[in-house]
This record gives C-alpha cells, structure tokens and sequence, in this order.
C-alpha cells in the first residue's frame, strides 16, 4: 500500500516508508495523477510548493484559501486560517508561577480545546503538568505525570507544567534535516506541517519533551473543532508529523493571551512582551526569582518559572 | 587650514549629535488599558444589606464580639485570622452597605481590594503590577483585571482543593 496515494495530505510528503529511488518518482507520477483526478488543485500545489519560507505572500494567501475551503467543507464549519506574522518591537516571554500552581491541569484542556489537538488514539496534549516532591525539589526523573489525585494540591508535592519553551538557541530547529521547523521574529518556535517528514528527529533533540507526533490520523471532532486557526498553529494537522505549543499564535498574535493563561483558576500564568518593561512578564522577571529549566544546556528558553512568595 | 577644517567638521558633527534623538531599539511600549473586572455578585438578595442591619428594625446598634443568630453560613466558614477579628473589623457597623478601612473610611464593596491591601501589601503591590492573580484579554491592549474576590473567597480566602481532569493516557495504553 502506497501511503502517497492514500494519503489526503496537501503536503504531499506522507511517504515515509522506505522506497528506491526509481520507484519513488513512478509513485510521485501516479500520486500527482491521482491529485489530478481528483481535481483538488489545491492540494497539487501544494504537493509542488516551495518551504513555507520561501512563499511569496500571495503564495501564501492562495495556499490559505485553500485549506480555508478545505476544512470549512471537513469541519461543516466556517473555519478561517491566519498567515499573521509577528509584530515589530515583540518578544514573547511567558512566566510560570512555581509557588502557585496546584496541579488542576485545566491548562492542558484548555490547550486541546484551542489548539486543534487529537483528542484520544492518538491522545496529544501540549502541556504536561509533572508532580514533585517538595522534599526533592525540582527532580525530574522523579517527577510524575501521570498522578491522579481525588483533589490537588496533594501535600508534600508541588506542580509544574511544561510545554515548549520557545527556546533561542532551539536544538530542534538545528536538528530538523529538512528546515520545517524554524523560529519566527518574536520568538515562536514554529512547524510547516506540510514540510515535516516526520522524522522525530527534533522530538529526540527536545530537552523539554514538548514535541508530540501524530502516529495516527489526528481524532478531532467537527463540533469540538476550533475554527480560528493559524497557518503555522492550531490548524488541523495530517497524520505523521509533530506539533507542538505555539503560544496560541493565532490568539497571541493579534493581542490576545494564550487560552492556558486565561483558563488558569490561580493566576499562575503571565505572558507579554519581554521588550516591554510594563508587561506582567517583565514585572515577575525583574521582581521575583526566576528560574530556567535545564538552563545548563544552553536552550536559552522564552519560559521563565518564578516564585512570587 | 586642515586642522581648523577638521576641528569645524567635528564640532558640526557633535552639534548634529545634539540634535538628533538617540535611535530607539525597542518601539516605544503599547499603552495597556487597564479595565477593572465587574466586582462578583453578592448572594442573591442579601444587598442592601441594611434592609435587615437597621437600627429602626433591631434597635440598639451592638458592636461587641459574639455569635450571631444569622449569617451561620458566612460564621461557619469563617477563617480569615478568626481569632483575632469578626464581622465589623471590615464590615462598617454604621453603614452596613459598605465597608471600611482600619482608619474607618468607607470603602464600597467594589473596591474591597483597597481593604485587602492594608494587611496584604505585598500581594497589593504584586497584584498591581500584574504579577498576582489574573488578567484577562489583551496582553497589549485592553486587560481586564479581576479583584481579589474573583478568585478568594473574603470570609475564607485560602484556596480549596479541587479535583484535577484526567491524566493522559499511557503510551502502552494508546492503541496505534
């Protein structure tokens, strides 16, 4: 079975099975032959299209058409995908109070509501709350994240969620052996999901244990479908490539907070601009002791953990 | 002749420099419009309270400490220093309808934050600054800030707990 063909992916890159070289460009034939029958041009250009990075913006207008039309039809749902770039004279800094967090992982629902991701089989999740000992500190081969507690905080522990952390030096991006992930001017590390091959290799680079793979067709429910998406986000995304936490680009973006800031029932979250000295973030920075995670390897993350008390 | 030419240029230079505003690295930040979160309403029918607390319906106005014969749910959850403090150490016993500081001005109960800050002053200070508890909307416009009684409960203000959504599912559980 020939996935290319199978396959309803607009990338067009879904054959990850190992095939000569010859054959390779016989199936590529019989796949665009395939597209063509089908009459979806837009999934054949965007099997021909260059990395996202070398689109014009009216390649990139036309692509998101597309896909608008796509999954408006998929979704029985009016769903609109933004191309925003990223605002001048922004850095987003988002800050993790240590000392409040209590475990409620009402974040890590909220992140799947808004971010598009397979709910069960496979089950992907953004944000991983680990439980620690307060004894310990913060120990992660004793952590736990699989804790299931009849009510939080359990004494004794302490919670600390931990999603991607848009790091500047991002050894995911180094590894990526064909540049679909890369990050953008205010800091968000993204994907092309129609560039990624799928390959794990930035999974494996990830100090943090941020990035999640879709080993199966992604299970989202058209009702439970978000339809305000971004291009590099929370759209839907094919099976067999990684996703990981954006900041809600397409919320933060046009000024909103990211959906795990605005759920969260203690106030544990901040997120702003780290360029700008009045933003919460900045605030818990230059007042509270902060801490960064793994800081010995270098990652140079976007994502402070403080302690306000 | 050079000299005086270079001398000239320089001070020109410098005299330009002057003028010239040093270049900006950073745009200038965005205003942030703080708006203040509608105050959570009060228990259905309980406000004015002086539609009971009235001297015209329960005579003489008692402020010594005791144990009421109403209120017995706020008495019963009460834990906010209870050993040291009661009902009218916030709760105006002139004017049931507001609050009041330690000075005894008045404070209306959509700015009880003001009564919080005179003990909490580091959570006050904290809390103005975006840094305790929660903000919501734009991270570069309007924020809408909620109040210490959006998420305390004044009578009893420590956090309860609450019951954590599931866990994810193993990987050894999820079928491929």
């Amino acid at each position: 079975m020939n996935p290319m063909t199978t396959s309803n992916n607009s990338g067009g890159c879904g054959g990850s099975e190992a095939v000569d070289p010859g054959r390779r460009d016989v199936l590529k034939f019989l796949a665009v032959g395939a597209t063509m029958a089908t009459g979806a041009a837009c999934d054949l250009e965007g099997f021909f299209r260059k990395s996202f990075r070398e689109l014009s913006p009216a390649d990139v207008r036309r692509m998101v058409t597309g896909w608008e039309r796509k999954y408006s039809r998929k979704y029985g749902k009016a769903v609109t995908v933004s191309e925003a770039g990223p605002i001048d004279g922004v850095k987003f800094g988002y800050g993790l109070d240590l000392s409040r967090c209590v475990g409620c992982r009402r974040c890590v629902y909220a992140c799947v509501e808004e971010n598009n991701q397979s709910r069960k089989e496979p089950q992907i999740q953004w944000i991983r709350v680990l439980e620690m000992d307060k004894a310990h500190g913060i120990d992660i081969n004793h952590s736990d994240i699989y804790y299931d507690a009849a009510e939080v905080p359990r004494p004794g522990k302490f919670y600390m969620p931990v999603q991607c952390q848009q790091c500047d030096d991002p050894p995911c991006v180094k590894t990526c052996p064909v540049g679909a992930t890369w990050k953008e001017k205010d800091g968000i590390v993204v994907i092309d999901y129609d560039w990624c091959i799928g390959c794990r290799c930035c999974m494996s680079a990830c100090p943090y244990g941020a990035r999640h793979f879709n080993w199966a067709e992604p299970s989202l429910p058209a009702q439970e479908m978000n339809p305000k998406t971004h291009v590099l986000g929370n759209r839907p995304r094919p099976k067999g490539v990684v996703e990981k936490c954006t900041f809600c680009i397409q919320r933060t973006r046009e000024g909103q907070y990211p959906a795990c800031v605005e759920i969260c029932p203690v106030g544990a979250r901040k997120f702003g601009n780290l360029l700008d000295p009045e933003s919460e973030i900045r605030q818990a920075m230059d007042n509270k002791r902060v801490f960064i995670l793994k800081e010995e390897l270098a990652t140079h993350p976007s994502f402070f953990y403080f302690y306000a008390t | 002749m050079f000299w005086m030419a270079l001398a000239m240029t320089l001070s020109g230079a410098v005299a330009q420099g002057t003028h010239v505003p040093p270049p900006q690295a950073v745009k200038p930040p965005v205003k942030h419009q703080l708006v203040e979160a509608k105050a959570p309403p009060l228990t259905d029918g309980i406000f004015p309270c002086t539609q009971c607390h009235n001297e015209k319906v329960n005579g003489k106005l008692n402020t010594t400490r005791r144990e009421l014969q109403f209120h017995d749910d706020i008495q019963a959850e009460f834990h906010h220093d209870s050993e040291n403090r009661w009902c009218l150490d916030c709760h105006d016993a002139k004017n049931r309808d507001v609050l009041h500081l330690t000075s005894g001005a008045p404070v209306t109960f959509t700015e009880s934050y003001k009564l919080c800050g005179q003990c909490h002053g580091d959570k006050y200070r904290d809390w103005k600054r975006g840094v305790h508890g929660k903000r919501i909307g734009q991270w570069n416009g309007e924020k809408t800030y909620l109040l210490c009684v959006h998420c305390h409960n004044p009578h009893s203000p420590r956090f309860k707990p609450i019951k954590p959504l599931p866990p994810p599912i193993r990987p050894s559980e999820m079928k491929r």
